[in-house]
């Protein structure tokens, strides 16, 4: 793993949005149960709030309600063609820090599995604030972010463990290819079996900054917000922030 | 894209995003696409206000599209009364049921979630950068330079 400062933007060109480009559609067929708690958030928003799905990935969130807007982006062509497909809503392609949003405008935004994508502490405090500089006064912004404290998951991350991991996607080739039910319960950050032409495995690595406990919140605040609400799920961390603004 | 999704975008460029210049952004050799949206009276009503109106009259305006009327219509256009209540000079909130939508409603509906930029450019009025529109997805990808 290379240090912190070899990482940033040309770093996440590689080992982020390369890769996302390249398993959008394996990725996107693998991503269609919702979490939750975004659930939770986004279909108790009042009728006609408009907001962001920043990192909307294959759009999965955006179907959830339909009487609220949602502009969504992500930064892989591939997956927001995939999430433009969800009527009323719409995705653009765009970056997370250099969002193409007015300010101080939106009712709400959700950035679900995103932020820990970016390589470097001050690119993620830059990210959160990001999202809090589009929401209007009391809007509120649902983060979500992988957990260093997985115990209980196939990974075995833990509590002291190294906090920025390569994470294979696995694409299997046809030769390999065993007929395996999906599971039931909320998708794990597991490839299924997918034919590829010309055969053989292919593995691709993302790179993840796992989040110790305290550690998002902690972003939330550096970055100009305030902790609403913040707990843990099925091995990720998620806060609902808002901007503080000075009165 | 919707019209709709250009009411909530500017440019990217940090330098820019805080200026009046930047937004709208102005659609450059567009081509546009009918696309049917399934007609949702609430959504419209509700997402109205939130509506620049303005600038949504400037962006038909660019794209030769037949003109708006200079203020937004209000929520007592947007339905025709409901029958069984009767009451006059009551706001629609006020209605339990809303009565059937109008054609103002259904024309906001049709420009605002029906026409779309299939191809073209939406230009930067503040730094003249434009972002390329494929395919109906627009891309808003800085090259570094500009970042």
């Amino acid at each position: 793993m290379a240090d912190s400062d070899l990482r940033g933007e040309a770093y996440e060109a590689e080992h982020v949005h390369a890769v996302y480009e390249q398993i959008a559609s394996h990725f996107s067929s693998t991503r269609y149960k919702p979490w939750p708690i975004v659930s939770q958030f986004l279909t108790t928003l009042p009728p006609g709030s408009i907001g962001l799905d920043i990192g909307c990935g294959n759009g999965k969130y955006l179907p959830l309600n339909p009487s609220i807007y949602i502009l969504a982006s992500d930064r892989s062509t591939n997956l927001a063609k995939i999430a433009s497909s969800h009527q009323p809503q719409s995705a653009i392609v765009a970056d997370s820090l250099a969002l193409p949003h007015p300010l101080k405008t939106f009712d709400f935004a959700i950035s679900i599995a995103v932020v820990h994508h970016l390589s470097t502490v001050s690119r993620r405090r830059e990210a959160v604030a990001a999202i809090l500089g589009v929401l209007r006064k009391g809007g509120r912004a649902l983060i979500y972010v992988w957990a260093l404290e997985q115990k209980g998951s196939r990974r075995g991350w833990e509590e002291g463990g190294e906090q920025d991991v390569m994470v294979p996607w696995v694409v299997k080739g046809p030769k390999q290819v065993k007929p395996r039910k999906r599971k039931a319960k909320t998708e794990t950050d597991e490839a299924v079996s997918m034919p590829v032409e010309g055969g053989g495995d292919r593995t691709f690595q993302r790179y993840y900054h796992l989040y110790r406990k305290g550690e998002l919140e902690e972003d939330v605040v550096v970055a100009g917000g305030a902790v609403v609400e913040s707990g843990y799920e099925k091995d990720n961390w998620w806060a609902i922030a808002t901007p503080r603004w000075e009165t | 894209m919707k019209l709709l999704t250009l009411n909530f975008l500017t440019c990217a460029r940090k330098a820019c995003k805080a200026t009046n210049a930047a937004f709208p952004l102005h659609p450059k050799d567009a081509e546009l696409e009918i696309v049917e949206v399934e007609l949702s009276p609430l959504f419209v009503r509700n997402i109205l206000p939130r509506v620049e109106w303005e600038a949504l009259r400037t962006l038909c305006q660019d794209l030769g599209l037949p003109q708006l009327p200079a203020t937004a219509p209000e929520p007592g256009e947007l339905f025709t009364p409901n029958p069984s209540d009767g009451v006059e000079g009551e706001g629609i909130e006020e209605v339990g049921e809303e009565g059937e939508p109008t054609q103002t409603l259904k024309d906001l509906h049709h420009v605002l979630l029906e026409t779309t930029i299939r191809e073209g450019k939406l230009v930067c009025g503040s730094c003249g950068h434009e972002y390329a529109v494929k395919e109906g997805i627009a891309n808003f990808l800085l090259p570094s330079h500009l970042v």
